[in-house]
């Protein structure tokens, strides 16, 4: 009986275009956010900033960016985890070179550089598209970690060809770093998280947006109205490369700490953040985030109530995990293609009406 | 044009050439595929290494689902048959023909699943979704093959000649494999009976008038189902040949699955529905990635340039001819 609309009146035209028409979803959104923002922090610890937070906020963020380009603008891309290693490797150098600067503008800067190569990869989508352009994305993957390995300009030549994050601080707390305190990475990755998914929304449902929905619906159509193919192609490859590049600065640099070009960034990466905006919903910003969600917390209930709990073998539970979610992505690309989020949706539609739905 | 000359060109050729003759089995089994029911087969190099796994299963007489069964029951199951022939020796001749039979008719088994399970319900769906959704089917084959099999590596040993050729070591000099050459040979009978099949058999006649044009194909009374199923049957066949090629060079594993990635530079460069461009694209690349990698990547790169430089390839074709070597002309309508 909570989740009613009768009452609400819009008057303005902006009021009936808000994210969130209805007070109680409102009311609902800003109390998560309070909770996240105000409540968490205080008893986060270790393991839930390493296992489940941090890993949520920046596969979000990985699978906003990937949902713009592939959800949005329909241009299918296999090659994220070479552009969060883009993000990466140029947040270490960043890092290492200007000791001064600080976090916030070195995950900006890397993802505007990563906005740069990925702009560069995203120039042949003008001639090809479909799987044409996914083997085009495997070139980037491949290609960039295969140069991030054997270029030793971009580790600083170090004898393990890993790159480590040095200790960066702000307002005195160590973001970076052994010493990091839990609560403050989870609160520079949620900032991080917020701020740009909630540029994502105010993007996708604007002029810019629009021209990447006609694109991926009827790109031939789109330019007969007068949608510049060229630019919304190349500004969807643009934001969507940032996003991901961001997030791989804040994979890079405060989840992990070190990586190596091969091991933290294969394929397989590009392929778990693909999943996520497929499982979410592709072309929906709360999808992104179910998404990721979904598949950053899977493994997790695998390992606690299947290993741990019921006592499966940990091979046997890691096979069923792998046949489960290639089953699902099967199962929602047939009944769903919209994914969780839809159902989300639908759930509501439902609830506004129950229990009367006549 | 000094290199020419150069004893290590030619080497460096035929192997690359080889190694590419491996890429366009798989590629092979991604055009028929594509050409029947454009569906763009991410699955295919997980169904080669599915196919090797079932066979060395069965030529060891291994217990299917094995590990889940002792879990379940508590029991120590491991074989149901002893494999017959010597141990640790190649088994007889009859055995081999006998499990690769067997081998067959699971993977026909399994294209039956897939079209029912996976195609049908997605019928009319846009190349992508579809595509996204062999990615889902690769992950659900890997998990099955894993919990059916064993994650472990393979040995597998069918009884096709090893180590290096005598003959052309005497003659020129040159160190081939011989497992390479039998490969070489395979492909060839492979792709001489997929073109007799497809020219002179009804059923061949079908599965051609379904790559010109569905619709019509429907009309006159050929039944897609049926086709799609053959088709995925004989792309599971050709799935098998390949698992059979690369498990007796380097051991049936996981990695076995990746090269179905280096399969799509070579569908790039010989066209998506070209079966002889599956061959030539395969070679291209196989010889270009080894001789780019020994003349420039080596020297002046720092090496490991076959990582990428097939990808590369691919992107600047692409680029200058979109529908391949040998594809057809991609005409689009509004």
């Amino acid at each position: 009986m909570l989740y009613r609309e009768a009452g609400e009146f819009k008057t303005s035209y902006q009021a009936d275009l808000a994210t969130f028409p209805i007070r109680f979803d409102l009311w609902g959104f800003w109390s998560v956010i309070a909770v996240a923002a105000l409540v968490v922090p205080f008893f986060v610890n270790d393991y839930w900033e390493q296992a489940i937070f941090l890993p949520f906020f920046i596969y979000a963020l990985a699978a906003l960016g990937l949902n713009i380009l592939t959800g949005y603008c329909g241009q299918l891309s296999l090659g994220t985890g070479g552009f969060m290693a883009v993000g990466a490797y140029a947040s270490y150098k960043l890092m290492t070179s200007f000791p001064g600067l600080d976090m916030i503008s070195i995950v900006l800067i890397s993802g505007a550089i990563t906005a740069a190569v990925g702009v560069f990869f995203g120039l042949p989508s003008l001639r090809i598209k479909g799987f044409y352009l996914a083997v085009a994305t495997l070139a980037a993957q491949f290609f960039l970690i295969w140069m991030f390995n054997k270029w030793g300009w971009f580790y600083n030549y170090s004898a393990t060809g890993m790159i480590a994050a040095p200790e960066r601080t702000m307002f005195g707390f160590a973001i970076t770093g052994p010493y990091s305190k839990p609560a403050v990475t989870y609160l520079f990755c949620f900032a991080f998280l917020f701020v740009f998914a909630w540029v994502a929304r105010n993007l996708v449902r604007g002029r810019i947006g629009r021209s990447w929905m006609a694109i991926r619906d009827m790109d031939i159509a789109a330019e007969i109205i007068g949608v510049n193919p060229l630019m919304s192609k190349l500004s969807a490859f643009a934001v969507s490369s940032f996003y991901i590049g961001m997030a791989g600065a804040l994979y890079f640099a405060l989840w992990k700490g070190a990586a190596e070009g091969t091991e933290a960034f294969p394929i397989e990466l590009s392929f778990r953040v693909l999943f996520m905006i497929i499982i979410g919903g592709l072309g929906s910003i709360l999808g992104s985030l179910i998404g990721a969600a979904f598949i950053v917390l899977l493994p997790v209930v695998f390992k606690v109530l299947f290993v741990e709990y019921w006592g499966w073998p940990t091979d046997i539970a890691t096979h069923v995990q792998v046949i489960l979610l290639g089953a699902l992505i099967i199962g929602f690309l047939i009944a769903e293609p919209h994914g969780i989020a839809a159902l989300w949706r639908t759930a509501k539609e439902k609830l506004r009406l129950w229990p009367f739905p006549h | 044009m000094g290199f020419l000359t150069d004893a290590f060109f030619y080497e460096v050729l035929v192997a690359g050439l080889l190694a590419g003759v491996m890429y366009s089995l798989v590629a092979l089994g991604f055009v028929l595929i594509f050409k029947a029911s454009g569906v763009f087969n991410f699955a295919q190099g997980v169904l080669a290494l599915f196919a090797a796994l079932s066979l060395v299963g069965f030529m060891s007489g291994q217990l299917p689902f094995a590990h889940v069964i002792n879990w379940l029951l508590g029991t120590q199951w491991h074989h149901w048959y002893a494999p017959p022939g010597v141990e640790g020796e190649v088994p007889p001749f009859w055995f081999v023909l006998f499990c690769i039979a067997l081998t067959t008719v699971l993977m026909i088994a399994l294209a039956w699943v897939v079209v029912r399970v996976v195609l049908r319900p997605l019928v009319n769906q846009e190349g992508i979704i579809l595509f996204m959704a062999t990615i889902g089917l690769a992950f659900v084959l890997e998990g099955v093959g894993d919990l059916m099999w064993g994650a472990n590596v393979k040995k597998l040993d069918i009884g096709l000649p090893a180590g290096p050729s005598d003959m052309i070591i005497d003659a020129t000099g040159m160190f081939v494999e011989k497992i390479e050459i039998s490969a070489a040979v395979v492909a060839i009978i492979l792709v001489i009976a997929l073109m007799l099949f497809s020219q002179y058999t009804k059923m061949g006649r079908a599965l051609r008038a379904v790559a010109d044009d569905h619709q019509a194909a429907l009309s006159v009374g050929i039944k897609l189902e049926t086709i799609w199923w053959v088709v995925w049957s004989v792309a599971g066949i050709v799935a098998l040949v390949a698992g059979i090629m690369w498990g007796a060079k380097s051991g049936v594993q996981f990695s076995l699955s990746l090269i179905a990635l280096k399969a799509l530079p070579v569908l790039i460069l010989g066209g998506f529905t070209s079966i002889p461009g599956a061959i030539i694209g395969g070679l291209i690349i196989g010889a270009g990635e080894k001789l780019f990698d020994f003349y420039i990547g080596v020297p002046f790169l720092g090496g490991a340039t076959e990582n990428w430089f097939a990808y590369v390839l691919a992107l600047g074709f692409l680029v200058f001819r979109p529908q391949g070597l040998f594809g057809e002309k991609i005409i689009e309508r509004v």
